[in-house]
């Protein structure tokens, strides 16, 4: 058992042995190291002001990816090398995104400033020559700038990101990349006492037998929900128990069933997996928080947390998805859609750990659509999210999956639609509305700040009838205003 | 010497010249390697406490009847908790009607009215304990709506109108007529940075404050009035903020007075800074307004009688609202003329947040309903909506405002909106646009051209006066103050850049100074675009007194004539022959007891206003811009993407060409947010729920379109004697996406030809479906 957290800060190793358990990584830069070159905007992972690049070896790789560090907690950086905007500019001067910034006029008041030079300087470590605009804009969606108009800076990432690397970070890329595995250990880390501590257990019975003893303590994965309680409900969670560090909990792979994804890989890493299933998963998760938050949010997480809301949920029930739950008693597996009990309600056991979600593939004739509705295009929390699985025989649906988030206390099918669909024809829009009149009466949606009950309701049928018009419809990609889905070997078959 | 032999100067000598250039703003540099101090970034002295706020959140309005505040005492960390009671002065923190108290203990009037402050050892125990009050308000029926306010009749400022002609005679003899009412939703500012204040108490009662503050002289007048203390005892310090917007113009008192307050109570070092969620809820924002017009016109579209009512939201007290809605009415006829007109505007009093300034002041809402007003006519003759706007803009013999002021430059405009619409091929892409719509069913563009006419000058007379402090130093180098403030728009660098010219030294001699009350004092907030205008030409004047004196030195100590002597260059220039260096004549000044520091003092020429009567020039100028958009949206789901913008905008002369674009373009998108994704949505209780960027949503990168042009108008320049003979540029872009708007307007038009679009602002997703639905139903406006 180590007794204190260890990371890479300005190519030395720092050991903290005492700290809150909730301090916030931003907390630490700015109140205990004064580094206050990063900037407080929102504290809830929204501006993107807080963002610090991290650090951390990938298979082997150093990757930089940034992370809104107002809601990240200090422990999770354990193991990581800890890179603020202060560190970026050396004897040479400035780093390349920060001079093109400087250069192409990209700050105005320059408060969000220091939090898009660390988004730009891990889209430079990402080294993908060929960024065209819809790129950078994707980067840099959790970094919100009043001022600019974002336009200078968009040119400033086109400028510096796309020719190569040539920075300190990545002279020095084989020393830190030592670094970081001299400093990974297969040790438990625990900081604090029985009362209070931040624990982040590398071995996975470790977990479950902390967790058994602490039903109290709070799991933390990717802190993405937990950093708001503790900054803005102003929680006192004084037993931390951190998913990150568990050996095997976030891995991914892929066998003859599907993907199993392990609970607490990251959106980031998650997305590489599902993206294979269908396109349309990859069109949604590319907008679900932003880079900042995929980076750190996982889909056990967005699961677990029991949402509404959530954008993972109705996608993989959609699609059949089944997840694994683990305690000290033992293992149990069941559908998704089953864990979600009520608004606020969770099958899940006080010491239970939600260790794996196992996602199928699409089987012939199977044809999946996802649609998210929200205000702003790019991180925006739903107002409706859609999913549906048509099994499609010679243009007759056979089959049907419907889920929807946003119109219930919890991610739901759509039971009536999925029944009344059976037998309509694509190519005969009035046989979809048993359907769409059966989708009305399915939901009693809410009205509250992101839209009305009254919209989600009418967007809902909406979003059936346009997975049926993009079925039936070969030119399928002129249906969206954006967010166009990579075309399908076999979607054009559907008829 | 004149502007005009500056200017050519300027041309001849564009290498060493800092007018004209686009420099980087001054602390552009700092910014990216995160080395600009912001208040919240600077050193703390040992012992300095927190300040955060304490309020009810149970109701919007009414009756206190417990304040306990006894766990919030004992809660760890907590140092003092204070109370109305505990205000040495005057309870208040308006900016001027005296009807905004900084905390109030018998009723509150608006969700989020301040009870109580709380100092503690850190800002989180601070804000813990404000937790652990319990407050009961007997909760009164809340007006929160424009619509609700309009129902009880209950404003916060007497009406006004605009008249002329018999507008009501009028429209009932037209030909055409058009009625139209639309609701315009307000706005956060989301300045970046949250509100701040640090204080610092001093020896004899004195109070140092550094506020993120627009004002600074109207923060050291709310402190000195809540201490109860001289204004000469209160010095406020701003060097920068992140981010403003009209935001930190009257809003900015309170959080200082607590700040202040704290600090003459504990006689500790106190820092205010809201926790966002707070910033949100309890500061100010854009009023709001429930539109509805009429019009009178002829089969071209030629307005003949206009009738518009312009109600808004004020919330519970006056604030800047006066100024604002008269400028919401000042801008009523954008480029239009009116004959006829009665312009009537209400201002409603509801228990919400008391609205405040933001960029454009009312202006743009006036501006859109004029803009809204012309689609209407279109719509309804079938014409294209540019030619309905060319037909009314302001001509010879058809100039005067419904104030009185005449439109000098009418023909800039029409010239400026021919140069675009030929630039952006409006005429084609209408074409492309009708055959798209023509071929899809769930997807439909629409596209719009649309003008701004901005009147530039603060309509209170006395605000127009600006000071400025400048100093030579005997190794030549230039300490600058002025009385402006530093929000990100680069005023201190175009003022930095003016001096440098006036002056004959390099930028880099110019040292660039916090705005501060005790240098430059009675200073006017650095608002309504004039930062520039007003404290540019402070500045060159404080120069032009320095240079006088040292061209009168040298003349006599080198016996030649006064106007054969110029600063260039670092050099002392006489008969066109460098001499010695600026740094040289200083010593030898200095020397020779020349004074080598002045003030300078402006005061904006020209204008005149007499409210009551409604006449006069309230505005110097006008500031003339254009811009068309295109858009795309979907029927079924009423989402919309911005495909293409086209902007060109008239700065003048440009002080800075990089900068001015930066302020184009970021106006443009803030004002994009406001009329698109950014909805204020209050509950049922009064409560503003969307207090925070996670459900408030301002436009990120991938909402400015791929296709983003803007350019600045090659102008002769400003006729009226600005300095260097350029244009104001802070709010009027702010107006120009008015034309996206009316793009999503036009692409739902075109889903029954002749029906007015039933569209509110924002138009977010939800609002277009609406519109959509209403108009395949046939449902008229
Ligand atoms: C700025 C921002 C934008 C966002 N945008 C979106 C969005 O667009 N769409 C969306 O769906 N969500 C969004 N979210 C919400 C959030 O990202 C997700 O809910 C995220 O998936 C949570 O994962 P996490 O790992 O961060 O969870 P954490 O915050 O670490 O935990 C969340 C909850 O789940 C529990 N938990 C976590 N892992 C486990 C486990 N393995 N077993 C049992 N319990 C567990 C925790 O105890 C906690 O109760 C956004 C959040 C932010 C801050
Ligand atoms: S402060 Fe806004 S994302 Fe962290
Ligand atoms: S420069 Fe002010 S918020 Fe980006």
């Amino acid at each position: 058992m180590r007794k204190a957290i260890r990371f890479l800060r300005k190519g030395k190793v720092v050991e903290l042995d005492q700290f809150e358990p909730t301090t916030t990584l931003l907390d630490y830069l700015r109140l205990s190291e004064r580094s206050t070159g990063t900037k407080e905007g929102c504290g809830e992972g929204d501006c993107g002001a807080c963002t610090i690049a991290i650090g951390r070896l990938r298979n082997g790789e150093l990757v930089y990816e940034p992370v809104n560090s107002c809601i990240l907690l200090l422990g999770q950086i354990d193991g990581c090398e800890l890179v603020s905007v202060e560190d970026l500019e050396g004897p040479e001067g400035l780093h390349p995104v920060q001079q093109a910034l400087f250069e192409l006029h990209g700050s105005q008041c320059g408060f969000c400033t220091p939090g898009f030079v660390m988004s730009l300087f891990t889209l430079y470590h990402a080294n993908k020559p060929g960024l065209s605009r819809a790129d950078v804009n994707e980067w840099i969606a959790g970094n919100l700038c009043r001022c600019t108009g974002y336009r200078p800076i968009v040119d400033a990432a086109l400028e510096a990101c796309c020719s190569g690397l040539n920075d300190a970070f990545s002279a020095r890329a084989e020393q830190t990349r030592e670094a970081l595995e001299a400093l990974h250990d297969e040790q438990d880390v625990l900081v604090g006492e029985d009362a209070g501590f931040f624990y982040a257990p590398a071995n996975f019975q470790s977990l479950l037998d902390t967790y058994a003893e602490h039903p109290d303590a709070t799991l933390v994965s990717g802190s993405t929900d937990v950093g708001l309680w503790i900054t803005k409900h102003l929680r006192d969670l004084p037993k931390i128990i951190y998913l990150g560090r568990v050996i095997g909990l976030g891995t991914c792979y892929e066998d003859e069933q599907g993907i199993r994804l392990g609970a607490s890989a990251s959106y980031a890493v998650a997305e590489e997996f599902l993206k294979t299933i269908d396109p349309d998963l990859d069109v949604v998760m590319s907008r679900i928080g932003s880079k900042q938050v995929r980076a750190s949010g996982t889909v056990g997480g967005n699961i677990a947390n029991g949402s509404p809301i959530g954008d993972m949920p109705p996608m993989l029930i959609a699609l059949g998805a089944e997840i694994e739950l683990q305690s000290n008693r033992g293992r149990r597996n069941l559908p998704l859609e089953h864990f979600f009990i009520d608004y606020g309600k969770q099958d899940i056991a006080e010491n239970e750990v939600l260790t794996s979600i196992s996602v199928p593939r699409l089987k012939s004739g199977e044809h999946f659509r996802a649609y998210k509705i929200s205000k702003r295009f790019d991180q925006d929390i739903s107002a409706v999210m859609a999913a549906f699985c048509l099994t499609v025989k010679d243009g007759v649906v056979e089959h049907a999956r419907m889920a929807f988030g946003g119109m219930a206390g919890v991610p739901k099918r759509a039971g009536g639609a999925e029944v009344a669909i059976v037998g309509a024809r694509l190519d005969e829009p009035d046989s979809w509305v048993h359907a769409l009149s059966a989708l009305e009466r399915d939901f009693s949606p809410l009205t509250d700040m992101r839209a009305s009950g009254a919209y989600r309701q009418k967007v809902a049928c909406s979003l059936l009838e346009k997975a049926l018009l993009e079925l039936s419809d070969q030119s399928a990609a002129s249906m969206r205003v954006h967010g166009q889905r990579a075309p399908v070997f076999g979607d054009a078959h559907v008829n | 010497m004149s502007t005009d032999l500056l200017e050519t100067r300027v041309a001849e000598n564009n290498q060493l010249q800092a007018v004209g250039q686009p420099h980087k703003h001054d602390s552009a540099r700092k910014h990216v390697s995160g080395k600009a101090t912001y208040i919240d970034d600077m050193i703390e002295p040992v012992g300095t406490l927190h300040v955060a706020p304490g309020y009810s959140t149970a109701a919007a309005c009414g009756r206190i009847t417990k304040i306990d505040l006894a766990a919030v005492r004992a809660a760890p960390g907590v140092v003092a908790v204070l109370e109305a009671g505990d205000i040495p002065g005057v309870n208040d923190c308006s900016p001027a009607m005296g009807d905004d108290p900084v905390l109030v203990s018998e009723r509150i009037a608006f969700h989020g009215q301040l009870i109580f402050l709380i100092v503690a050892q850190t800002r989180l125990q601070a804000r813990k304990a404000a937790k652990l009050a319990h407050i009961d308000v007997q909760a009164e029926a809340a007006l929160i709506s424009v619509a609700d306010a309009l129902k009880a009749d209950q404003t916060v400022l007497p009406d006004y109108e605009f008249r002329r002609g018999s507008p009501e005679a009028k429209l009932e003899r037209a030909a055409h007529t058009v009625r139209s009412s639309f609701a315009l939703g307000g706005q956060e500012h989301f300045y970046l940075e949250g509100q701040v204040a640090f204080a610092f108490p001093g020896e004899d009662g004195d109070m140092t404050v550094h506020s993120s503050t627009q004002h600074p002289t109207e923060v050291q007048h709310t402190v000195a009035k809540v201490l109860g203390v001289d204004e000469a005892e209160v010095t406020v310090e701003v060097r920068r903020m992140g981010g403003a917007f009209g935001g930190k113009e009257s809003q900015a008192n309170q959080w200082a007075a607590l700040a202040a307050l704290a600090a003459h109570a504990t006689g500790r070092p106190c820092k205010c800074r809201l926790d966002r969620d707070d910033d949100m809820i309890l500061t100010g924002k854009r009023h709001d307004f429930l539109v509805d017009l009429d019009a009178g016109y002829d089969g071209t579209g030629k307005i003949e009688a206009v009738k518009i009512n312009l109600n808004s939201r004020c919330g519970h007290s006056a604030d800047l609202s006066l100024g604002i809605n008269d400028r919401a009415m000042f801008h009523a006829d954008n480029s239009y003329y009116y004959t006829d007109l009665t312009i009537r505007s209400k201002r409603l009093k509801t228990n919400t947040v008391s609205n405040t300034a933001f960029r454009g002041f009312g202006g743009p809402q006036g501006m859109f309903a004029a803009e809204r007003m012309m689609d209407a006519i279109a719509i309804k003759l079938g014409l294209d909506p540019l030619d309905v706007r060319k037909v009314n803009f302001y001509r010879e013999g058809e100039n005067t405002t419904p104030y009185g002021q005449p439109v000098e430059e009418h023909e800039l405009l029409a010239t400026l909106v021919d140069q675009l619409e030929a630039s952006c091929a409006y005429r084609a892409r209408r074409k492309a646009v009708e055959a798209f719509n023509a071929e899809n069913k769930v997807l439909k563009k629409g596209i719009a051209l649309t003008p701004v006419k901005f009147g530039i000058s603060f309509t209170l007379r006395h605000l127009n006066q600006a000071g400025a402090l400048v100093h030579l130093y005997r190794d030549g180098s230039v300490h600058l103050n002025h009385g402006g403030t530093e929000m990100g728009q680069g005023l201190y660098q175009k003022v930095a850049q003016i001096t440098a010219t006036e002056m004959g030294v390099p930028l880099s001699k110019v040292k660039i100074t916090a705005t501060n009350t005790s240098k430059v004092a009675n200073t006017s907030p650095t608002a309504a675009s004039s930062g520039t205008d007003l404290n540019g030409m402070a500045a060159a004047i404080a120069c032009r007194e320095i240079v006088g004196r040292l061209k009168a030195f040298v003349a006599e100590r080198f016996d030649v004539s006064e106007t054969d002597i110029e600063f260039l260059d670092d050099q002392v220039f006489i008969s066109g022959e460098a001499k010695f260096s600026i740094k040289k004549l200083a010593q030898l000044a200095y020397e020779n007891r020349i004074h080598l520091s002045s003030s300078g003092f402006y005061k904006t020429p020209k204008i005149i206003w007499d409210r009551d009567k409604v006449e006069g020039r309230p505005f110097f100028y006008f500031s003339y811009g254009a811009s068309c958009s295109e858009v795309l949206i979907d029927t079924l789901t009423g989402e919309m993407k911005v495909e293409r913008v086209d902007v060109l905008h008239d700065v003048g002369k440009s002080l800075n060409p990089a900068l001015d674009i930066g302020q184009i373009e970021g106006g443009f998108v803030q004002g994009m947010g406001w009329l698109t994704s950014e909805e204020l949505w209050f509950d049922d209780v009064g409560r503003l729920r969307t207090h925070a960027p996670s459900t408030y949503k301002i436009p990120t990168a991938s909402d400015v379109p791929e296709e983003f042009n803007v350019s600045l108008f090659e102008s002769e320049g400003n006729p009226e004697e600005t300095i260097y003979r350029s244009k104001a540029v802070g709010e009027p872009p702010l107006m120009l996406p008015i034309s996206v708007f009316c793009a999503i307007n036009d692409a739902i038009a075109s889903l029954n030809k002749g029906v007015l679009p039933k569209l509110d602002a924002p138009a977010t997703p939800e609002a277009i479906l609406n519109a959509v639905q209403a108009i395949k139903r046939g449902e008229v406006d």
